[in-house]
């Protein structure tokens, strides 16, 4: 079964999973939807996404910079940006750029080491997919996500900031 | 001062209900101890050599006597009777145990107190000057950046897995008493020729292993775009700081690796992207926090106090503690009291809990309801009337709390050290409270005058000892506790980085080699030259001779 859980207006559920994420090694299969490493897809991004109809992805490494996927994202189905540790917090940035600064409006994954205790500060900066590490199923995941009624920051979520609750 | 609404408040009793789920998820095995600790880190809860520390955040280090009383009943509730202040205005207990803190954090946030992110790889607690808002020397109230930024900090969704720890301090007073060059950030108000108020932004200072004071990277953001320009700066340390090593991962190595000119540049091209109509704060907004604490009740009073000056001619207690613990307030017949934690044998920084709710008892009577913790591990009155002075110095004095030494030899800075802390190579507070006996006679104390002592307990440096006129820092030599002098640092406006005087002594030797120091600066210095401005002027070389000629 998928673990993939999708956060859709707040609420999380689990959804199928059409993607097979390849390491740079793999063979790149006949059909189906493929995620594929920021430098493989540089290279062999092109000829999969002319030839058949099939999705890709492209997993964005903390190191690695999202802005060199600007001018690709209209044609990507989704980015996985990894969490090779959680402690590791490159990929939020990397996520609320993706969202603010390209306006990407497609899948933004979560995937490595995610678990639920991060999970508000993923979902504040536009993380909408997540492949728990912890186990976490959807409804912990919700709760997770519901824990806090206010937000001081405007971010990528779009909640109103305390500033803007306090003038409304 | 600030009140928080109900959002603040909601927002408080959601985080305590937060950490109250993760400590039973720890409790029942279903986090790691792993994936625990940077959650209870950064709700302030640190495993130490006996026990858990909780650190208590007091933002900007100002605190209400609601707030207060209830640190006191903590300390006898959860502790052991008293709390320990530490260099970044904040408080700490040290005999907690991982059960009580949830409801600890409970009680806290019913008097608008938390230990959000006092600890982690995160945005800590900012820092302030102490005397704000009562002080002439300031060109704006600090208090309010620091309450933007707290609000901007809190829970930042992108910010709080940086690399490594990250502090900031605000100053608006010419006299830095918040130690802001050796911060992340240290933003210094000033107004420009024009008039208009921006803030120097310094970054990259610390201390540590690598101490640094820290480059200019900016000479005047204006006010309103601060919010903007920290996210550039903290977007840039979190993509580009280190995270292979725990010892090279603050943005001051960052800083220093790529220049400040380059680091600069990396923030302004950051900057130059980043939204400002979403990513800085409305003037409203900001005129919202402004009027928070533009509102102090004074009254209008003469400059000259008849009781006041009356009772400090028949009282010599009285004017030393005036000399020394009490400094000029910007309203007339108002004035500044230190309180000192630094009384002869006691821990530096502690209080118990009698003292603090004697301290909130004075401040609800004398002080207009305002306390501040300094980063010297002191309390501040900001707001006390000359008339009042002799009763609030008689009620102190009754307390234990009218030690009239602020930044003289025996006003010691030292971190916990080994007594508590699992990071210690040696104990601080033994040492501290043997120098303190040697200026134990008040008159010699004063004569020597303004001498910054600092003690670090390992090279973490929370003592501050780089950055002390005289700086000891605790080492281990084979099992042993040795302590290595370093002379002529200051965390202050004229920051600098003390130099290491010579080979480590062992701990029965410290006090006396601080009495040699002492007494060779006596012998060189020109009328009344600061300890700091002789070793300026003569170096290292003189006092080294007189320690170490003696020590064969």
């Amino acid at each position: 079964m998928s673990r993939l859980i999708k956060l859709t207006h707040g609420v999380a559920a689990y959804v199928e999973d059409t993607f097979v994420s390849l390491a740079d090694e793999d063979a790149i299969p006949e059909t189906g939807d493929v995620i594929l490493s920021l430098s493989r897809f540089q290279l062999e991004g092109d000829a999969l996404l002319s030839s058949n109809s099939r999705k890709v992805g492209v997993r964005i490494e903390p190191s690695e910079e999202v802005e060199a996927l600007a001018y690709d994202l209209p044609r990507l189905a989704l980015v996985a940006v990894a969490f090779p540790k959680f402690r590791d917090g490159r990929a939020y940035t990397s996520a609320r750029l993706l969202r603010e600064r390209l306006n990407y409006a497609g899948e933004v994954r979560a995937v490595g080491d995610v678990l639920q205790e991060q999970a508000g500060f993923m979902v504040r900066c536009g993380f909408d997919a997540f492949v728990p590490a912890d186990g976490a199923g959807p409804e912990a995941w919700t709760r997770a996500v519901g824990r806090f009624r206010h937000v001081y920051q405007r971010a990528a979520d779009g909640r109103p900031a305390a500033l803007e609750e306090r003038t409304a | 001062m600030y009140q928080y609404d109900a959002i603040d408040r909601e927002f408080l009793v959601d985080r305590s209900n937060e950490f109250r789920g993760q400590v039973q998820r720890r409790l029942a095995g279903e986090l790691t101890e792993d994936q625990f600790k940077p959650l209870r880190l950064m709700n302030g809860l640190y495993l130490q050599l006996h026990a858990y520390m909780l650190r208590v955040a007091i933002p900007y280090g100002s605190l209400n006597p609601a707030q207060m009383r209830r640190l006191a009943w903590i300390a006898r509730t959860y502790d052991k009777g008293y709390g320990h202040m530490t260099t970044r205005q904040n408080i700490q207990f040290n005999w907690v145990k991982l059960k009580d803190a949830p409801d600890i954090l409970d009680a806290l946030a019913q008097v608008d107190l938390h230990a959000i992110q006092t600890s982690g790889n995160c945005i800590r607690n900012t820092t302030s000057d102490p005397y704000a808002g009562a002080t002439a020397e300031e060109v704006d109230d600090p208090r309010v950046w620091c309450e933007v930024i707290r609000q901007w900090s809190t829970l930042h969704p992108e910010f709080s897995y940086l690399p490594r720890k990250f502090k900031i301090a605000v100053t608006a007073s010419a006299r830095d008493r918040t130690a802001a060059k050796v911060h992340d950030i240290g933003l210094m108000l000033r107004r420009a020729r024009d008039g208009s108020l921006g803030f120097e932004v310094i970054v990259g200072g610390g201390q540590g292993r690598t101490p640094h004071v820290g480059p200019t990277i900016k000479e005047h953001l204006p006010v309103g775009r601060l919010l903007s320009y920290l996210e550039a700066v903290l977007r840039v340390y979190n993509r580009h700081g280190r995270r292979d090593n725990i010892y090279k991962a603050r943005i001051k190595i960052l800083v220093a690796a790529l220049g400040a000119e380059e680091f600069g540049r990396q923030v302004e091209e950051e900057w130059a992207k980043i939204d400002a109509a979403r990513a800085d704060l409305p003037d409203t907004e900001l005129a919202r926090i402004r009027g928070a604490f533009a509102a102090t009740p004074f009254e209008t009073l003469p400059a000259v106090s008849e009781p006041f000056e009356a009772a400090r001619a028949a009282s010599p207690a009285l004017q030393r503690f005036v000399r020394n613990n009490v400094k000029p307030h910007k309203k007339p017949g108002y004035a500044i009291v230190e309180i000192s934690l630094k009384a002869q044998g006691q821990t530096p920084g502690d209080a118990t809990a009698d003292q603090l709710d004697v301290v909130a008892d004075l401040a609800e009577r004398y002080g207009l309801n305002d306390v501040r913790v300094t980063h010297a591990q002191n309390l501040v009155l900001p707001h006390v009337k000359l008339d009042d002075l002799p009763a609030v110095h008689a009620a102190l004095a009754a307390a234990d709390l009218a030690t009239a030494n602020i930044d003289l030899a025996s006003d010691i800075i030292a971190c916990p050290g080994l007594d508590y802390c699992a990071l210690a190579n040696a104990r601080a507070i033994g040492v501290a409270q043997d120098i303190a006996a040697k200026f134990a006679d008040e008159d010699r104390a004063e004569t020597v005058g303004e001498l910054k002592i600092k003690i670090s307990g390992c090279i973490n440096a929370c003592g501050h000892h780089h950055v002390a006129h005289i700086g000891i820092l605790g080492v281990d030599k084979k099992g042993e506790e040795f302590y290595q002098l370093s002379l002529g640092g200051s965390g202050a406006e004229d920051a600098s980085i003390g130099k290491i005087l010579g080979p480590a002594l062992p701990a029965d030797k410290v006090a006396g080699a601080i009495d040699t120091l002492v007494e060779a600066y006596l012998g060189l210095r020109n009328g009344e030259e600061r300890f700091l401005d002789t070793y300026r002027r003569v170096g290292l070389e003189p006092f080294k001779e007189a320690v170490y000629v003696q020590a064969d």
